[in-house]
């Protein structure tokens, strides 16, 4: 902190005092060089991942209201049916449709997948954007919480707590709260590197408010590592989510989850696998559509990252 | 930073993690449901006095209670369960079961991930490579309790198809060695396949790296077989970043196989965690938070020192 207001104290009154002190180089005009080839969007691993996280956005959006059953309705004429016409993923031992449950639960861990992640990076952008940019005491504070954080095991504190409370928006901000820590780091490495830039020294010396240069200047141009970290965020959130709501700290009835279907199923996955391997199949689906755009992402910022930090 | 004030820092971080955590439980978890369901039900003065026996009462004062684990805690007494067991000794007895599985886990789990990056570092771009590359990314979107269900399923098959009964589902077996090793099998490849999934991607990654260096083709150059340059020169080094990655994952598993243990019915640390969590266990919850935070900073500190060992050119 006082280092950067000195800094910005101290130049800028050197500046103010021999404001013609600084000459630009010669510079000859060089040969026109021909612009690089905009490089592509996506590659074909990463446009097949879309085309996937597409498809099962819209089944999990559009599926249950087509479906003609509702995740309340009981079939009192098919307990543990195996796929039919009229049941096409099976029934449940009570009697419930299980292609608009494993619907809803897909509906279901994809919001919450996409809302944590987004939410995470978030926290983790202003996090590490501040604690790198002010450095001293709030970059201290801020590094002591997140290294807290990321010593209190997740899975417990959010088992504990949302073994309190039914609502899945606990939940949200409950895995929210524990899965911003290591891009809050990488953020905050890469800000220490770009303070130094060119485009926020003149911000600071035209007199810009600090936080308004973290706002404005330093977390949009980490907007590509933030959007990677996102991707990747969204199948850890899945997956946590999962695993919480297969123990039952999750997400609760009448809600469903993947986790919590697949923790339904396994029981019964021996003789009736339709319990267990649609919700499991579509799960492993979901993740390796994420994954798949999260590489592809990653591949395309990382080398521009590393070169800057 | 000296390797003092880093510990003080560590120890730290260990108390207010552990204090959060038994806070958090404390103002959450309701010990008192336990007795809820008895019939006849117990009057509230002796629900009370058994409550405040175990230092479990939410009528007494939070802080109080606060300060009567925290005191213990200074003395080693970690206090007791909410039907009156010392948590001290459980959780040394849970330690071991989950020690025995992590290690495994871990160690079947670096060997073949290990194995397999080397393998297709050196195979770059060939058709191992990409079949590896394959499965790796799989298994990473297949998650703990998937996995975990489809090996117990895969084993009932075997075990209906061959006609044994060789790989157990639960429990961690008393039957001598043997009998535990049937049992350890599919927990510790529960826990191996996503950690070899993880390691061979980094081994890959450090190989590359390594099989491009100067030294590599120096050696090459002077003509050493292939076999002994990717051995000797490019494999140890690649190790490095590897190993260290590894020691840390040790700390982080501790409490990391909370589902592995569920699923297969363990009695281990992470299994205790969800029961502690069920029976409203306020002083085992803050005892396995402070067991997984030294775990964890303990593994930080070997991964260091490791580091160092391994690489003293690289000591700052």
């Amino acid at each position: 902190m006082s280092a950067s207001l000195w800094g910005r104290f101290t130049t800028r009154a050197t500046t103010g005092l021999r404001p013609s002190a600084s000459r630009f180089p010669d510079l000859s005009t060089p040969v026109e060089a021909r612009p690089e080839a905009r490089p592509r969007m996506f590659s074909a691993t990463g446009i097949a991942g879309l085309a996937l996280l597409s498809f099962l956005a819209a089944l999990a959006v559009l599926g249950p209201i087509l479906v003609p059953w509702t995740a309340a309705d009981r079939d009192f004429e098919a307990f543990l049916q195996p796929p039919s016409a009229n049941h096409p993923f099976g029934t449940t031992a009570s009697g419930g449709d299980l292609l608009v449950l494993t619907l809803l639960g897909l509906r279901k861990s994809l919001l919450i997948g996409f809302v944590v992640a987004v939410a995470a990076t978030t926290v983790a952008a202003l996090v590490g954007a501040f604690a790198g940019y002010f450095l001293g005491w709030v970059d201290r504070t801020l590094m002591w919480v997140t290294d807290l954080l990321l010593v209190l095991p997740a899975f417990l504190v959010v088992a504990v707590v949302s073994s309190g409370h039914d609502d899945w928006i606990a939940l949200v901000v409950l895995l929210t709260a524990f899965m911003w820590m290591v891009t809050a780091k990488a953020v905050r490495g890469v800000t220490i590197v770009m303070r130094d830039r060119e485009y926020v020294k003149a911000a600071r010396f035209m007199g810009v408010p600090s936080h308004r240069i973290v706002l404005r200047h330093v977390v949009p141009n980490l907007a590509s590592l933030l959007v990677a970290d996102a991707t990747v965020n969204v199948s850890a959130a899945i997956l946590a989510e999962t695993s919480l709501s297969y123990f039952g700290f999750g997400v609760a009835p009448p809600d469903v989850s993947l986790g919590s279907l697949i923790a339904d199923g396994a029981p019964t996955a021996l003789y009736a696998p339709w319990t267990f391997w649609w919700a499991a199949g579509l799960l492993i689906a979901l993740i390796v559509a994420v994954n798949l755009v999260g590489d592809d992402l990653r591949d395309r910022f990382d080398p521009a990252l590393r070169a800057c930090a | 930073m000296g390797i003092m004030v880093r510990l003080v820092n560590y120890t730290a971080l260990i108390v207010v993690a552990s204090s959060l955590a038994w806070l958090l439980a404390a103002v959450t978890l309701d010990p008192r449901a336990n007795y809820a369901g008895r019939t006849p039900a117990p009057p509230v003065a002796v629900v009370d006095a058994a409550l405040s026996e175990v230092n479990l009462n939410d009528h007494d004062p939070l802080l109080d209670r606060y300060l009567t684990w925290i005191s213990g805690v200074a003395r080693g007494d970690f206090g007791r369960t909410w039907d009156g067991l010392s948590v001290g000794a459980d959780l040394a007895d849970r330690a071991g079961v989950t020690l025995r599985l992590v290690t495994a886990g871990l160690l079947v789990g670096a060997l073949l991930g290990l194995t397999v990056g080397t393998l297709a570092a050196v195979h770059h771009r060939r058709w191992f490579d990409r079949l590896s590359g394959g499965v790796v990314f799989l298994l990473l979107a297949v998650p703990a309790v998937v996995l975990a269900n489809v090996l117990i399923i895969g084993a009932i098959r075997f075990n209906d198809a061959t006609g044994t009964r060789f790989l157990m589902v639960s429990g961690e077996g008393d039957g001598g060695p043997l009998d535990r090793l049937r049992h350890l099998v599919l927990p510790a490849l529960t826990l191996a396949l996503p950690l070899a999934a993880v390691f061979s991607r980094y081994q890959r990654n450090a190989m590359l790296d390594v099989l491009d260096a100067d030294y590599v083709r120096t050696a090459r150059a002077k003509g050493l077989p292939r076999r002994t340059v990717v051995v000797r020169h490019a494999l140890r080094t690649a190790l490095i970043p590897t190993t260290t990655y590894l020691t840390f994952t040790f700390g982080a598993l501790l409490v990391g196989s909370t589902v592995t243990e569920t699923v297969f019915g363990r009695p281990g640390l992470g299994q205790r965690l969800i029961t502690a969590i069920q029976t409203s266990d306020v002083n085992t919850v803050a005892g396995i938070t402070a067991v997984a935070a030294a775990a964890l900073l303990l593994s930080a500190v070997a991964a260091d020192v490791l580091q160092r060992v391994l690489n003293p050119g690289r000591a700052r």
